[in-house]
């Protein structure tokens, strides 16, 4: 039998169902896989075991009365970002210690209506700027697939828990490739949602106009599960939208046959990876042998996507972030006056690659900068999301790359902020032009860790990168249980 | 003609903006890597965009409103116990002066 | 010297919506602080702003009532400074696209009626209170995110007086348009002024100084007062203004410059991302517009026109929309409309002025002051008992009949016990009988006098003297 880590949220509620096993033993010994491995991983910031036991056993107690919930009883490690009431949302940051949540964000909420039990917190780059989770004030995870090297970030925690079995399925957030680029570093499935597909009410913000949530899981079918609980309009979140989801499981057929997926030619950039390369050139002939033509196309504007998306994310990000002043919350460094407080509590309470990011942010908004950079970028924001629009008149999903490269080793980039941001090329689009995306497993690259094969879908059709997804990660079962 | 708007980020000046001290060392260093990424992201001006519509949103709806219905609001005693200082019933900051 | 004074008001008005301007928390006043706040007006990690479509609608009847230009697409901007009242460290606000555009309030000025131009109208939020401890600042956040039109004007006024002028009149405009309750103690309306001197003639506009802390009207009056003489001096003496900003200090009379600690201001405007654009279509700006209230001096017209008041009559009924709202609602229950306007200008407003109460206060509902005329009209009380009953009333409310009843203050109409006082008032006053007789008609009159005093105000005058006439014959 599997170990409990291993379990997807699917086989977890089987077990639940068939009574093999009760939400409290599950959450036992959840926890005491974490605690034991953990330690090397440090996935988690935070566990709360006093919670996740009542809401265990409360679980229990309404299975045992026959109460059908889509969840109920499985636990879910959350990023630490998402504000749960009664427990402190720190963000990876040392401006929110102290801080205790007096609200569940609405994704929280679903989850709860729906039986989830809420085992802990995972760590994640300080307010989610990052691609590594080295830049948390609450210490580094690292990659299970190999400790030397990093979990790909921000939700590098989340990720680093669902591959490395210390956790059934977790919540990410994605700006420009959170919770794609670190599934695919780790090697498990992570799926963004549509712009507006999952209410953000309750997520601290990065960048509103590109933040999601989304679900990282084992397998397609629990990222289809999780998605099911988590979407839905929520009238405290105005941009979030009432486009009933398509029935993801009935959308997971078994092959491709008939479906054009388009290659997006400048995804294929310079200095890639070869093994990358490889394997998804690789997954690309599976989904041929699945039954669908794949076809060379173009979205000509890709090289503008990280300099449109680091005016933008950072512009709002500035604004986002100037409410932590130690005024009504947080750590406060005092000061003679209100000014001097600020830039103390500012300066000891964030960390460098946030207020790097703040300060370019605060740059491009600056009298005299504005139109030259925040306005152009707005526009190229635009020609972007034009460029989806026309493939996608002829696609019923892109196949492409996730990151350029695996896995690198910890520290390597840590002091050259520009390549670091230059990693996020490929998954930047899809936030900038609201999209849906997701990264499955394909492969093993020569430094041995994992490659993801990221599926891109229209706006609101998360069905059709689910039914990719789902069939790809079939066939890829298949070959592996033949070799 | 000197191009200002290209001239570079002075970034004690935009920290300071942004109520951000920087030590010595973060200054430098910031002043350095800025330098690049803004150089970098100066690449949005190559494109032409004459015509192009800003895009300030994720998403092209509007009109999304509520109605005016008072709802639950917290209580004192949990937003104070947030409150890195408080008396009377206030939030304290360092004494403001006008 | 002579110089030309150039002014410019930026009004903000609060809503007076029941939830702030993004959230559900109540508007209320004067609570314990801290109690109506919650994670979005404290500006919590991760709450998000929803748009409160009554303050829109509002704040687009608002700019109708004074002719401005309703755009057809808006949207709200986050404008970022730094300060402890601020619990976002920016505020929601509207930047280049506001609600209404352009408009204008007609003032009496000096020479004639003159409109002073609207530039915008557009709609925020406003910051929390703060108060002050002898070492430190308390913040109240009850107040942060109550909904505030910003109205701008051009800079046409000309003196304070006119500020005044306006300042009541553009009150006057948003209580009958219903937007605001205009509560002047709970700051209600708030203006900063910008103000610039030039010589007389000159039509470029002098260097302008931004005058904050006026917190009441005569604030405004007072602060412009001294700073139109300060501009004055310092230019007469070879001084030059300076753009600033100035505190005016209500208790020392002056303003001072705000050398404050503050860095350059650089407000960084952008698209709030959180909040979709607002879109009027036309045809909902017209069905706004069809059920638009009046103006005060449509009410004025109308008011001549559909109940023949006199045009003096209409203006002072209608100069509080309260006390025009009171008269219209006693008129549904009235035939006598002049009689019911002078019971109102005469004893309600004195009522009023006496102790200080709004009409709203008052505890003689529209109808009774209604069935109280009436009864004057019919000749069941005169006007002194009608007074004293309306006293009574203005005291312990109650339905004016049941006042008379209960007082025994009917009018005495019947014949036998009017013969009776009348008999007695000849007998008393030979003087005046003998003068009647001789022709003195004035002389009745006294003894109509003599027997209204005899029956406490009581006695129905009109009879009495027929019953005197009559006897005397």
């Amino acid at each position: 039998m599997k170990s409990l880590g291993e379990l997807t949220i699917v086989e977890a509620l089987e077990l639940l169902e068939k009574r093999e096993c009760s939400s409290v033993e599950l959450v036992a010994g959840m926890i005491e896989v974490i605690k034991e491995r953990d330690r090397e991983i440090c996935a988690y910031v935070s566990l709360d075991e006093g919670g996740a036991f009542e809401q265990a056993k409360a679980a229990d107690a309404a299975r045992a009365r026959g109460e059908k919930c889509r969840l109920l009883g499985v636990p879910i490690a959350v990023k630490d970002i998402l504000n749960v009431q009664g427990q402190p949302c720190t963000c990876g940051s040392a401006i929110l210690k102290g801080y205790v949540s007096p609200y569940d964000a609405t994704v929280i909420a679903k989850l709860r209506q729906d039986g989830a039990v809420f085992l802990g917190r995972t760590n994640m780059d300080e307010f989610a700027m990052g691609s590594t989770t080295e830049n948390s004030a609450l210490g580094v995870t690292r990659n299970p697939a190999n400790p030397g090297f990093v979990p790909g970030g921000s939700s590098g925690g989340s990720a680093a828990a669902v591959a490395g079995n210390l956790a059934i399925a977790a919540l990410g957030t994605d700006t420009g490739g959170s919770i794609r680029q670190p599934a695919s570093f780790c090697g498990c499935v992570g799926m963004k949602p549509s712009y507006g597909r999952v209410s953000r009410y309750g997520l601290t913000a990065f960048a509103s106009s590109l933040d999601q949530v989304g679900p990282i899981c084992k397998t397609v079918r629990d990222a289809a599960a999780l998605l099911d609980v988590m979407a839905g309009h929520d009238s405290m979140d105005s941009t979030s939208i009432d486009v009933p989801l398509t029935d993801c499981t009935a959308a997971m057929k078994k092959d491709l046959k008939g479906l054009k997926l388009g290659l997006p030619r400048e995804y294929f950039v310079k200095g890639m990876d070869r093994s990358v390369e490889r394997s998804v050139m690789a997954a690309v002939e599976t989904c041929r042998e699945l039954g669908a033509e794949v076809i060379d196309v173009s979205l000509p504007h890709t090289e503008y996507a990280v300099a449109t998306y680091y005016i933008i994310a950072t512009a709002e990000a500035s604004a986002n972030l100037a409410r932590f002043d130690g005024v009504r919350y947080g750590a406060r460094r005092e000061g003679a006056d209100p000014l001097e407080m600020y830039c103390n509590t500012r300066a000891h309470g964030l960390g460098r690659e946030v207020k790097r990011r703040i300060i370019l942010g605060t740059y491009v908004l600056s009298s005299g900068y504005h139109d030259a950079y925040y306005i152009r970028a707005q526009k190229a924001r635009t020609l972007i999301r034009s460029d989806f629009e026309k493939v996608f008149e002829e696609c019923y999903a892109l196949l492409a790359p996730v990151t350029p490269t695996t896995a690198y080793a910890l520290g390597e980039k840590i002091n050259d902020p520009l390549q670091m941001y230059l990693g996020d090329i490929l998954t930047i689009p899809a936030n900038l032009a609201g999209i849906c995306g997701m990264s499955v497993p394909c492969g093993v690259g020569d430094n041995g860790l994992p490659v993801g094969l990221q599926m891109l879908g229209p706006a609101f059709k998360e069905e059709r990168i689910l039914h990719v997804g789902h069939a790809f990660e079939g066939a890829m079962t298949q070959k592996a249980g033949r070799a | 003609m000197r191009d200002e708007v290209n001239d570079g980020i002075d970034v004690g000046y935009v920290a300071k903006l942004a109520r951000l001290d920087l030590t010595d060392e973060e200054l430098r260093s910031f002043q350095e890597q800025l330098r690049d990424i803004v150089g970098y992201v100066r690449k949005v001006q190559e494109l032409d965009v004459g015509s192009v519509e800003p895009m300030s949103h994720g998403i092209p709806i509007s009109n999304v409103f509520r109605s005016d219905v008072p709802g639950s609001s917290l209580l004192q005693e949990t937003v104070l116990k947030n409150a890195p200082s408080h008396r009377e019933g206030q939030f304290i900051v360092p004494k403001i002066v006008e | 010297m002579k110089y030309a004074v150039a002014i410019g008001l930026e009004v903000h008005v609060q809503l007076k919506t029941k939830s702030k301007m993004f959230c559900g928390c109540e508007t209320s006043f004067g609570d314990v602080p801290n109690t109506h706040v919650c994670p979005v007006c404290l500006g919590y990690p991760g709450a998000m702003p929803v748009m409160n479509g009554e303050a829109i609608r509002y704040t687009v009847m608002a700019g109708l009532m004074i002719g401005s230009k309703i755009s057809g697409y808006s949207k709200f901007d986050r404008k970022s400074y730094f300060y402890p009242d601020m619990p976002k460290n920016y505020q929601i606000t509207q930047y280049d696209k506001p609600l209404c555009i352009g408009g204008a309030v007609e003032i009496d000025a000096a020479n004639g009626r003159r409109a002073i131009h609207i530039t915008r109208i557009h709609l925020e939020e406003d910051v929390a209170k703060n108060m002050h401890f002898a070492n430190s600042s308390g913040i109240d956040f009850n107040r942060a995110g109550i909904p505030l039109m910003e109205i701008v004007t051009e800079p046409e006024i000309e003196s304070p007086d006119e500020a005044m002028k306006f300042l009541l009149e553009l009150k006057r405009i948003m209580e009958y348009a219903g937007v605001s309750n205009c509560n002047l103690e709970e700051g209600n309306v708030r203006c900063d002024v910008n103000c610039s001197i030039r010589p007389a003639g000159s039509d470029v506009l002098g260097t302008k100084a931004e005058l904050k802390n006026l917190n009441t009207f005569k604030g405004v009056y007072h602060a412009l007062e001294y700073e139109i003489h300060r501009q004055v001096e310092l230019v007469d003496h070879g001084g030059r203004i300076l753009q600033e900003t100035r505190r005016w200090d209500p208790d020392t009379g002056v303003t001072h410059s705000m050398r404050s600690k503050e860095e350059a201001h650089d407000y960084r405007y952008f698209p709030e991302p959180d909040l979709l654009p607002v879109i009027l279509p036309p045809d909902v700006v017209a069905e706004w517009k069809s059920r638009l209230p009046e103006l005060p001096h449509q009410r004025i017209e109308r008011f001549i026109s559909q109940y023949g008041l006199p045009p003096y009559d209409a203006g002072v009924l209608a100069a509080d929309k309260g006390v025009a709202d009171y008269f219209e609602s006693a008129a549904r229950h009235c035939s006598s409309f002049k009689g019911l306007s002078n019971w109102i200008m005469t004893e309600v407003l004195r009522h009023l002025s006496e102790t200080g109460k709004q009409i709203g206060d008052i505890c003689v509902p529209p109808p009774a002051l209604a069935e109280l005329v009436g009864m004057v009209d019919a000749g069941a009380v005169n006007n002194t008992v009608a007074k004293e009953v309306l006293n009574a009333m203005f005291e312990d409310g109650g339905s004016p009949a049941d006042i008379v009843r209960a007082k025994g203050l009917s009018q005495v109409s019947d014949e036998d016990s009017l013969s009776e006082l009348v008999e007695s008032a000849i007998a008393a006053n030979a003087k005046s009988v003998e003068a009647y007789r001789g022709g003195k008609a004035a002389a009745l009159q006294s003894l109509v006098g003599h027997v209204m005093k005899a029956s406490r105000g009581k006695a129905n005058a009109a009879k009495v003297q027929d019953i005197l006439r009559r006897k005397l014959g």
